[in-house]
């Protein structure tokens, strides 16, 4: 069964048409890779997903249950987490202060203590765990909103370009975490300009261009569709 | 037990200045103070120092809703007023016998914070934030003083309490306990003044106490970044309503023990005055701490009671003055700038004798 499934979603800011009948089915499980040049309505249809934007017409279908008409919070309760493009983290406040407002609505007392030592050792923020997370390096300040995200155990993760702002080590090993995460059955969508991260992990692809779907597959049958390659890969490939 | 123990542990925690034995030594030792002074002070002294205290629940209302939760109320004034009237309408008309004062003091709460509910309701479910929530709180509390200034006509009644347009309404009873011997009525020195500094210490330390429980991460974490809060599966609207309707009550109980203290009551305690006074006080003790306010509060206010005996044309002036070196100099509150001064300087001389 499908886990995501977008039917005719539109969404008008005046005239301009943002995402124009968007249909989109996205299996339980998977690493799902979704890419587009700039414009493209990718963010749009993460904010669509998660309920901060609210479609023309068209339905989200999450589980079998349609959640269109549901606000935020109450889609983050049925499974769903993001990580955004610009990392939103609680500056002001201490990194383990952070992990702590995103986990204690699951756990208590020690259990709570244990499971942020954990998650700062998953990210490797130990030693920065006393630290404002506004004074964070901008690559650590993305692997703890991360772990934010992922902390929620959700069935289904959005990212929104992970990678951006981090080398080439940092991106792999981000590659990897999301493959371990996918490995204990956690299902990702990921928007993403790296094209060496998303073949690193994408076992989907969908091209999103001018607000429509343009295509959709595997790495390699993307790779190859010359229509992508015209307006996207183009201009990687030139 | 072990419930209770985590309730004290949660005294101390992230959202709240100062903690360990040098910090409740203190305390102690403030409270002690607090709890003496009568014995050396005439009954005058003390209803002027009941009188300072009394402003520190709106104080404080101001410290919940805009230090912590990041949303700046301008109106608290509104629900100080509404409780204020409520209990001078429930008193005047029921009297004081059978404690009902006392009963009288937690319906005019409830009355102000019923009314926050519903305005809270509308804004924050309205998407109402930032500068605009500021703007519709002041246009209520400045509504209600309009509303009752010009109520002087002998048809403005409720029951049989007249509200009096722009003098105010008066000789409501004081607070009074029932006793087998008597009732003991609290006029404005030694017994109000142990009621609300009981009242006082209760409030700041179950403030602190919120403050430090998964609630007050919550708020803080709707300050910070409130898409991120929502991101995390909370109802940011819901708690940010909570905390409306929290601060409101304790805007009330200002507003209730200020009539009570004074008996009486006028629309000018909801005036453009009246309103921006606690955001003065709560700005320059600094908002985002409820120590820093209530010390703040006091200070300010003793200040300003001050310079109104000497100098009484300046004390709004310099009221105004305190604000802009505040933003200039410590725009985080001046006296949270000395606290954690001070805290800087007990933590190097502790790692200089290890």
């Amino acid at each position: 069964m499908s886990l995501l499934e977008l039917r005719g979603l539109n969404k008008h800011f005046g005239g301009l048409h943002v995402t124009n009948s968007v249909n989109l089915m996205l299996e339980a499980g998977e690493i799902h890779c979704l890419i587009g040049p700039n414009g493209a309505g990718k963010s749009t249809l993460f904010r669509l997903i998660l309920g901060e934007h609210h479609p023309g017409s068209g339905d989200i279908l999450f589980a079998g249950e349609n959640i269109t008409a549901l606000k935020s919070f109450a889609r983050i309760c049925r499974g769903l987490s993001v990580k955004f493009q610009v990392p939103g983290v609680f500056k002001g406040l201490s990194v383990r202060l952070n992990l702590e407002i995103a986990l204690q609505s699951r756990h208590r007392g020690v259990e709570l203590t244990q499971e942020i030592d954990r998650l700062l050792a998953f990210l490797g923020l130990e030693a920065e765990q006393a630290q404002t997370a506004g004074n964070l390096s901008h690559g650590q300040k993305q692997w703890l909103e991360i772990g934010m995200a992922i902390s929620l155990k959700p069935r289904l993760l959005l990212l929104d370009e992970p990678t951006a702002g981090m080398s080439p080590e940092e991106t792999h090993l981000t590659g990897e975490m999301v493959q371990r995460l996918n490995a204990d059955g956690m299902t990702v969508f990921a928007i993403e300009h790296d094209m060496a991260f998303v073949r690193q992990v994408a076992q989907r692809v969908t091209v999103l261009h001018l607000g429509q779907v343009f295509a959709q597959g595997s790495i390699d049958q993307i790779v190859a569709d010359e229509r992508v390659a015209a307006i996207y890969l183009g201009q990687a490939h030139a | 037990m072990s419930g209770l123990f985590s309730l004290f542990r949660r005294l101390e925690g992230p959202q709240t200045v100062g903690h360990g034995p040098a910090f409740w030594s203190v305390f102690g030792l403030a409270l002690a103070a607090a709890l003496a002074y009568p014995l050396f002070s005439d009954g005058y002294t003390v209803g002027n120092t009941v009188y300072f205290f009394v402003w520190v629940f709106i104080a404080l209302s101001l410290c919940l809703i805009w230090g912590y939760g990041g949303s700046l109320s301008f109106g608290q004034t509104a629900f100080f007023g509404v409780a204020g009237y409520g209990y001078g309408i429930l008193t005047l008309n029921f009297g004081a016998n059978y404690g009902f004062t006392l009963i009288a003091l937690l319906l005019a709460i409830g009355i102000a914070a019923l009314f926050a509910l519903l305005l809270g309701y509308f804004m924050f479910f309205g998407r109402i934030a930032g500068v605009f929530l500021g703007i519709v709180t002041l246009a209520v509390t400045l509504m209600l003083e309009r509303f009752m200034a010009q109520t002087a006509g002998p048809e403005w009644h409720v029951g049989v309490a007249r509200l009096n347009g722009f003098n105010g309404m008066s000789a409501m009873p004081p607070l009074t306990i029932p006793w087998p011997g008597g009732p003991i009525a609290l006029f404005a020195d030694i017994g109000l003044y142990y009621l609300v500094l009981g009242l006082l210490v209760l409030v700041y330390l179950g403030l602190r106490i919120l403050m430090n429980s998964s609630f007050g991460n919550v708020i803080v974490a709707i300050r910070e970044n409130p898409e991120r809060a929502e991101m995390l599966g909370y109802d940011v609207r819901k708690y940010q309503l909570i905390t409306f309707v929290i601060g409101a009550a304790l805007a009330g109980l200002s507003g209730v023990l200020y009539t009570a203290w004074g008996q009486y009551i006028t629309p000018s305690s909801m005036s453009m005055t009246a309103a921006a006074l606690p955001l003065i006080w709560v700005a320059v003790g600094g908002r985002s701490d409820l120590t820093s306010t209530v010390i703040g509060t006091l200070l300010v206010l003793a200040a300003f009671q001050a310079l109104t005996i000497y100098g009484s044309q300046y004390a709004l002036v310099f009221m105004g003055v305190l604000l802009v070196l505040t933003v200039l100099i410590a725009p985080n509150g001046l006296v949270l700038a000395v606290m954690n001064w001070l805290g800087r300087l007990a933590m190097r001389q502790k790692q200089g004798t290890n």
